[in-house]
């Protein structure tokens, strides 16, 4: 691939990502109000959205650090909250196979549930390579940072949810879940897995219900079409 | 900069960075199996419904279902809007419209 052709990946993949750097900017905001008001400096808020680079589990950290926890629960904490990225690397996986060690490690810092959902969409339709899919996490990323540290800085001063900015990422969950559903199976499995999800977000704290109910899902989905084939009237065929 | 802090943000980027690489390291240098194959592929629905229906039909600490969330109703024409034009730039940007009227109306 020559250099041209390089730049245009890196531009698709930043031009894929706009409906997640709208939701960024508008959640890291107020991650930065709320982090400065829980004492962190911005240099600390900056680093942590680098290093850490999750939203939910930075906003979980930072109200323990408020309430004085210490290493221990808030490592632990985060663990569990963001032990979810490990089914989307493993599904990212089918499509970064002979990538270079090196580039995977890039790569794998920026997997968020945002940038996976557009990966996958786009990585299923074609046309997409780990350049595109590492200029989406990265161009996420400094959205991140940029928007947490700038929190911190004025959040305060900017209206909250002004043009449903809140809503964005919500919005383009859906869309890209109407795109992942190809077949009546998918229907059922994304049926399943989101009544499944609320039973147990209601019963358990945290957030396992992602992990838990895409476990199960995907797995009935598996058991169903295994099912569907042993039927007499679709033997021999694939 | 604290330094008890300093090491849980590094704590916190380790943990946070493993279920991330491991995967990706370890699973695209062979090949898979059929059925995990098959399996991994209803993952992206499983997962985007997932984080979709607790976020519109739930709310508080701790969580309770609540149907009068705001979300669940954008969520709706959203989804139709969705089906019908097949555009994400379109849904996001009528999902956020509507989502900023029913807040100026409420």
């Amino acid at each position: 691939m020559n250099r041209r052709e390089r730049q245009k990946a890196i531009r698709e993949g930043m031009a894929a990502a706009w409906p997640i750097c709208l939701g960024y900017i508008a959640i890291g905001l107020a991650f930065g109000v709320i982090a400065r008001r829980m004492g962190l400096s911005l240099l600390e808020i900056g680093l942590m959205s680098l290093l850490v680079y999750a939203g939910s589990a930075q906003f979980i950290a930072v109200s323990m650090l408020g309430a004085g926890a210490g290493f221990l629960p808030v490592v632990t904490t985060t663990f569990s909250v963001n032990l979810r990225h490990l089914l989307m690397s493993s599904t990212l996986s089918l499509h970064l196979n002979r990538l270079a060690p090196g580039w995977t490690a890039l790569f794998a810092y920026g997997v968020t549930d945002e940038s996976f959902a557009v990966n996958m969409d786009r990585f299923s339709r074609g046309g997409w390579g780990w350049r595109q899919a590492l200029a989406v996490n990265h161009t996420t990323n400094l959205v991140w940072i940029m928007s947490t540290v700038a929190g911190g800085i004025g959040g305060q001063f900017i209206p909250a949810g002004a043009f449903g900015i809140d809503y964005a990422l919500i919005a383009m969950f859906i869309s890209l879940l109407v795109f992942q559903l190809r077949g009546r199976l998918h229907v059922l499995v994304a049926a399943i897995s989101g009544l499944l999800a609320v039973a147990i977000a209601v019963v358990l704290p945290g957030n396992y219900y992602i992990l838990a109910a895409s476990l199960i899902s995907a797995s009935a989905g598996l058991a169903l079409s295994r099912v569907e084939r042993l039927r007499p009237d679709k033997q021999g065929k694939p | 900069m604290r330094s008890e802090l300093l090491l849980i943000i590094v704590g916190m980027g380790i943990v946070t960075y493993l279920p991330r690489w491991l995967p990706l390291a370890f699973l695209s240098r062979r090949p898979l199996p059929p059925w995990l194959i098959e399996w991994l592929d209803f993952i992206p629905a499983a997962v985007l419904s997932a984080l979709i229906l607790p976020a519109v039909m739930t709310t508080g600490e701790p969580r309770r279902i609540d149907l009068m969330n705001p979300a669940l109703w954008v969520s709706l024409p959203t989804l139709f809007f969705a089906l019908r034009t097949k555009s994400l730039a379109g849904t996001v940007l009528a999902g956020m419209g509507m989502y900023w009227l029913i807040s100026l109306l409420t």
